[in-house]
């Protein structure tokens, strides 16, 4: 239970900086998710966090006292490594136990925790086996095993999930919520997975070029992103995007695009008032396009993708390919074409020159 | 269907090219190494002096080695010299290879000064060493000469310590072959399990002990086997640096049986001699050969 507060954080790995200027404050008892492309520097800052690479510049303090030169042990981290990194000649409850034991914990005490880490992840099957003779996913439950059992101020998971099964998975991620709510733990926790991401975190940070994108609740994070970048980035399938010019006469702005054009009625512009002519990107996700409704224009259905319960409609508006959402029966067909509206929530506008939200 | 496939399965294995390219190699271990056993237990058997004879007289070689004080202060030498050396060897080694892998300041250094004298013949570095372990030319003259007039370190020429100034100089030559084995295993240790450890709060020499040392059970198990052999065949570093001497104090089988061989002109007797080493080799090798199969098969 500490906060953790990163100042202008600096690493560099192998002469390249990986991390370059990073800000970030989690309040104590957050569950903070950490998303971003492959090679972002995710794993890095985690490393960074527990004090296991030099970091080049900036700082790091966890409530209040300052962290940045303090060994690994001082900090009272709890952590899942993304290579799992068990130690291989030790059985899975010595896994568990070996910091305990390392640490001088009673053995009463260690002996129930194990238990409790163990059944918690269905682990006590496996207890006296060795690491080479677990699956991925056993191997990455023994691992969250070995942080969860540990009583840590703050817990930094890479991508702990990653390797299980759908059902193991959604599993694990209501028991790891369940968990940061009992336990009431800082939990910075990195992945891929998006569900992830929304269902668990109480904000998120959205990672790219060393930097933290956007900052906020998952909900601001999906419906307001802070750039293209973060647009892009959040949402299967992806955000829609046309650019066009904004036009400013009688009051409500609009946008426009050759064969296009949206009346932008509530939109909350950030910062200057909206200048006529000036170059924008319209931003509008899949499920704020509504098929067939008496719509504003029309189109000709170029692909469908079916999900189960509902389907992805692919077509062209504008030149640039879109996407919308359909019920699975009663969708349109490749070919045909469909009328289209943008329903009422707020879409999204983003300059032309640096991607920033307008 | 499958049934034919399985049958035929031993017979293609057999015509495996990678079998065929071994066979002279496999062939000529087994005829070189099996048969000179097999032709010294033979000549140990029989009377032969300077040329090898067919008589047979039992075990009357056996029962002259054993009352052969010379033998027996060999075997004695080897008892101490064996498991120091190997202890030295390996503590020494692994302490290096840490060193080298964290590449501290003078990790190269180390290397050259460790690595190299295993490359070269004993013959050469011993000189070096019997200069250095000299009590007029070496160490001794140069700490006394520094202002220490007291300082003693005369073990090479000492009755009682000559077989532990080899020990000494032989370490330093075996110590980089440990170094170089374990640092490959040090290499193939994954960092991220060194980093969960340190999170874990482990201190440092518990990371050895419980992690590092464990997980190199197989390059430990291959070093000490080569030690092992190394040790038995000590015959170089004894003539370099003292013959066998002062007296007989430093005397090794290996240096026992070559001197029986070609000064002393007794076949049998050093076919006895060597008949005893190859069957103790391979007492003490077994165990370490099995041990070092179950350390490759818990790492795998
Ligand atoms: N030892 C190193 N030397 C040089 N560059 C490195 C080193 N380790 C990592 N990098 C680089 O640092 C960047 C960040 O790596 P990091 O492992 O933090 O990525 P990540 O965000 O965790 O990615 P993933 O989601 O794939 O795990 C990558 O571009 C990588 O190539
Ligand atoms: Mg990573």
């Amino acid at each position: 239970m500490a906060a953790v507060s990163i100042r202008d954080l600096r690493v560099h790995l192998g002469g390249q900086p990986v991390i370059d200027g990073l800000d970030l404050e989690v309040a104590s008892g957050e569950f903070l998710v950490l998303l971003g492309p492959s090679g972002c520097g995710k794993s890095t800052l985690l490393h960074a966090l527990a004090g296991l690479i030099d970091v080049a510049g900036g700082s790091v303090a966890f409530d209040g006292v300052d962290q940045t030169w303090a060994s690994p042990r001082a900090r009272n981290i709890g952590m899942v490594f993304q290579s799992y990194a068990l130690y291989p000649t030790m059985t899975v409850a010595g896994n568990l136990s070996f910091g305990l034991r390392a640490r001088g914990t009673a053995r009463a005490e260690i002996a129930a925790r194990v238990q409790r880490a163990a059944s918690l992840l269905q682990l006590e099957p496996l207890l006296a086996r060795k690491p080479a003779q677990l699956s991925g996913g056993q191997r990455q439950r023994v691992a969250i095993g070995r942080a969860l059992v540990r009583d840590a101020g703050v817990y930094l998971l890479d991508e702990p999930l990653s390797n299980l099964d759908a059902n193991l998975r959604a599993a694990l991620r209501r028991e790891l919520k369940l968990l940061h709510q009992r336990l009431g733990a800082t939990m910075i926790y990195v992945t891929h997975d998006q569900i992830e991401a929304l269902t668990l975190a109480t904000r998120i940070a959205v990672l790219h070029q060393g930097r933290v994108q956007q900052l906020g609740t998952p909900g601001d994070v999906y419906a307001r992103p802070a750039n293209r970048f973060v647009a892009g980035f959040m949402g299967a399938p992806p955000m829609n995007f046309l650019e066009g010019r904004l036009a400013v006469s009688g009051g409500t702005p609009r946008f426009v695009a050759a064969g296009f054009e949206l009346e932008l009625r509530d939109y909350e512009f950030r910062a200057a008032a909206p200048v006529d002519g000036e170059p924008v990107v319209l931003g509008v996700r899949p499920e704020q396009l509504r098929i067939g409704a008496p719509g504003s224009w029309t189109s000709q259905v170029t692909l469908i993708e079916p999900m189960g319960n509902h389907q992805v409609v692919w077509f062209d508006c504008a030149g640039s390919g879109w996407s919308a959402l359909s019920d699975s029966d009663a969708g349109p067909r490749v070919g045909a074409r469909i009328a289209l509206a943008v329903s009422s929530s707020p879409v999204s506008l983003f300059r032309a020159d640096n991607g920033t939200r307008r | 269907m499958t049934s034919v496939i399985r049958r035929r399965a031993p017979l293609r294995a057999a015509l495996n090219p990678a079998w065929f390219a071994l066979l002279p190699m496999a062939l000529a271990a087994v005829v070189v190494y099996l048969g000179s056993f097999l032709w010294s237990l033979r000549i140990s058997l029989t009377g032969s002096r300077s040329l090898p004879l067919h008589d047979y007289v039992g075990l009357a070689q056996y029962q002259r080695l054993f009352a052969n004080d010379r033998w027996l202060h060999s075997l004695q030498n080897l008892a101490i010299y064996s498991p120091l050396y190997l202890a030295g060897c390996l503590a020494l080694g692994f302490l290096l290879a840490l060193l080298v892998d964290r590449q501290l300041r003078g990790g190269g250094a180390l290397r050259a000064i460790f690595l190299y004298p295993y490359a070269l013949s004993f013959i050469a570095t011993g000189l070096i060493w019997q200069w250095l372990l000299n009590p007029e030319l070496g160490i001794q003259q140069a700490v006394r000469a520094w202002g220490f007039p007291a300082f003693r370190f005369d073990w090479l020429v000492d009755q009682d310590h000559a077989i532990y100034a080899i020990v000494l100089a032989t370490i330093w030559q075996g110590a980089g072959l440990v170094m170089a084995i374990l640092l490959a295993g040090l290499r193939g240790i994954d960092p991220d399990i060194l980093r969960a450890a340190r999170v874990d709060g482990v201190p440092g020499w518990r990371v050895q002990t419980s992690i590092v040392i464990p997980m190199l059970g197989y390059a430990f198990a291959t070093a000490a086997l080569l030690l092992l052999t190394a040790a038995v065949k000590l015959y170089d570093a004894v003539v370099a640096m003292t013959q066998g001497g002062p007296g007989t104090a430093s005397e090794v089988p290996a240096k026992f049986i070559m001197d029986h061989l070609f000064g002393r002109a007794n076949l049998a007797l050093a076919s006895a001699g060597a008949t005893v080493m190859a069957i103790t080799v391979v007492a003490l090798l077994a165990p370490l050969l099995y041990a070092r199969g179950r350390a490759a098969r818990v790492r795998a």
